[in-house]
């Protein structure tokens, strides 16, 4: 039992623990496990068996799941690849494009704080003899569109950009780019996955050329996605990344996961039936939450743009507390830190520094990320609990002492170790 | 990551949290990490100018919960010792007392550096040379 914790107490209706990091990934909707259920049980067939009954009801489940992926972002059942997830979809439309186009060029513009799946993509590319320009962000996380004018050039094939930022929740600018990319004749692909279902993102009206999504953001199951490829205006062609049966039109083989590709489809049909109430509600939560710790603690800092943001995302930066011994204090609440102690690699947020954060900052920082199933009450305990632990650490903290003297950190020599 | 038991206890519960007057004789401070590293511990001792004894200990961490932990346990065990036997205590002895696993093995280096740190400033401070030799090499 968590003493500092206990001293506030969880109200009636409210229980522990509450899972508060919905862009790592979110619960599975009931409806999309009910739909999902006969797949995993009764209806095993292979899609790709086509002369049997067990195989055509396999293959129109899919089918079903194509309309319904390809109706939330305004395409068409035929440009939906379904993959293992966002990870899959990012190194195939990167580096599938990147293998097709090789002859018209070998230049490729991103920007800084893309998931990894896409800058460990460039990365790799570069290797193999390709040009990648890395765009800054504004202290907001948006790219500057002149920035981006200026990147591309006659050997550039692709733009990579993210709709929505995993960590910060920032928007990109996705229908500007589009235009942009759409005027000069080069593909845009959007890493999509914490944007779909959630803020207004239209491939049409985008512009946008090829699509990553995943199902387990959207209260999907795991280990599904898919790939959104244009067949028209332009016809873009993508060379396959993992060779076999030739399902999926030859781009993707592999044997479908029918469960988990009508998860993904009933997902999305949800989504889109849902998606502005959804947004409102989540606003409304994450706008409490925010006011609620603002109220009550000085020194607190949201990191990214409010203006350009998915409704259910807060980063907030504690000053003077370290963000792992935060997340200790709220042991009963599922959040994220940015600090580096809770990293693997030991090293903080590269998306908050990029936003020109000291790393100092970025170890203090947390993120909230509000979902479908959250509530008022939740989002009133975790602002409690939150100015509670803060508090507590702050008394114990020689920089917030320091600071509340007057003594300016930064002209302190500090012994870097 | 699980946190040892001691850990959790001296995180909830940590002992000898404050702050001494920096300017008085017969306080030594030792001020070791960085911000942008993520742990800044502040370690204070009171010492007897007669016995050497370090009658009281304070200090106050930024920083990870085994970063607390560690200087929460060296305030406990440096209270009542001389300043020669306090530097005779070794990270590992922290390590090992709170069970840290090796990616938190710098938390109790830290506070080893803290525990030297605020006795160096003591004897400069009071102009007492170092121990013998050996005692308390670095």
């Amino acid at each position: 039992m968590n003493e500092v914790a206990s001293q506030v107490e969880a109200p009636a209706g409210v229980n522990l623990p509450i899972y508060m990091d919905n862009q790592a990934t979110s619960p599975l909707d009931p409806r999309v496990l009910e739909a999902m259920m006969p797949y995993l049980t009764s209806k095993f067939g292979n899609a790709a068996s086509r002369n049997h009954s067990f195989g055509w009801e396999a293959e129109k489940a899919v089918d079903t799941a194509r309309e319904q992926v390809a109706k939330l972002i305004g395409a068409t059942a035929k440009e939906i690849v379904f993959t293992s997830g966002a990870t899959e979809s990012d190194n195939l439309a990167i580096k599938g494009i990147a293998e097709m186009y090789r002859e018209r060029g070998n230049h490729i513009v991103t920007q800084v704080t893309e998931h990894k799946a896409v800058l460990d993509t460039c990365k790799r590319l570069e290797k193999y003899g390709y040009r990648v320009t890395y765009l800054p962000v504004k202290a907001d996380g948006v790219i500057d569109l002149e920035d981006l004018k200026r990147a591309i050039d006659e050997k550039t094939i692709l733009v990579t950009i993210m709709a929505a930022n995993n960590e910060i929740g920032v928007l990109q600018p996705i229908r500007e780019i589009g235009w942009l990319c759409h005027e000069k004749g080069v593909l845009f692909h959007s890493d999509a996955v914490q944007a779909i279902g959630k803020a207004p993102f239209h491939v049409i009206d985008d512009y946008v050329d090829v699509a990553s999504i995943s199902a387990h953001k959207i209260y999907g199951p795991k280990g599904v996605g898919a790939l959104y490829v244009r067949r028209r205006n332009p016809r873009v062609q993508i060379a396959a990344q993992i060779d076999g049966g030739g399902h999926e039109r030859g781009m993707r083989s592999g044997t479908l996961n029918v469960p988990g590709i009508v998860g993904l489809g009933k997902a999305c049909e949800i989504a889109l039936a849902e998606m502005d109430t959804e947004a409102a509600y989540l606003r409304g939560l994450r706008d409490r939450l925010e006011a609620r710790i603002e109220a009550d603690l000085d020194f607190v800092h949201v990191n990214g743009s409010m203006e350009h943001r998915l409704p259910g995302n807060l980063n907030m930066s504690f000053l003077y507390v370290e963000g792992e011994s935060l997340l200790m204090g709220i042991n009963d609440v599922a959040v994220s830190s940015g600090s580096a102690c809770t990293s693997a690699t030991l090293e903080p947020s590269y998306v908050l520094k990029a936003l020109g954060l000291g790393d100092d900052v970025a170890h203090s920082s947390i993120r909230f990320g509000l979902g479908r199933f959250n509530t008022e009450a939740e989002v009133d305990y975790v602002a409690a609990r939150v100015v509670s632990i803060v508090r507590h650490l702050r008394e114990l903290s020689p920089l917030y002492e320091m600071v509340k003297e007057g003594i300016d950190l930064t002209k302190v020599e500090w012994q870097a170790h | 990551m699980a946190y040892s038991d001691k850990v959790v206890d001296h995180y909830n519960h940590p002992r000898n949290v404050g702050t001494l007057d920096k300017n008085a004789a017969e306080v030594g401070t030792g001020l070791v990490g960085a911000p942008e590293c993520g742990d800044v511990m502040r370690l204070q001792i009171r010492v007897n100018p007669e016995t050497q004894v370090i009658e009281e200990a304070k200090f106050k961490t930024f920083g990870c919960g085994s970063a607390i932990a560690s200087s929460s346990l060296a305030t406990e065990w440096i209270r009542g010792r001389t300043v020669d036997d306090a530097l005779a205590i070794r990270n590992t002895d922290i390590v090992k007392e709170l069970s840290l696993p090796p990616v938190k093995i710098h938390c109790s280096v830290l506070a080893e550096d803290a525990i030297r740190a605020a006795i160096g400033d003591w004897r400069k401070k009071n102009g007492v040379a170092d121990a013998a030799p050996g005692s308390a090499a670095k």
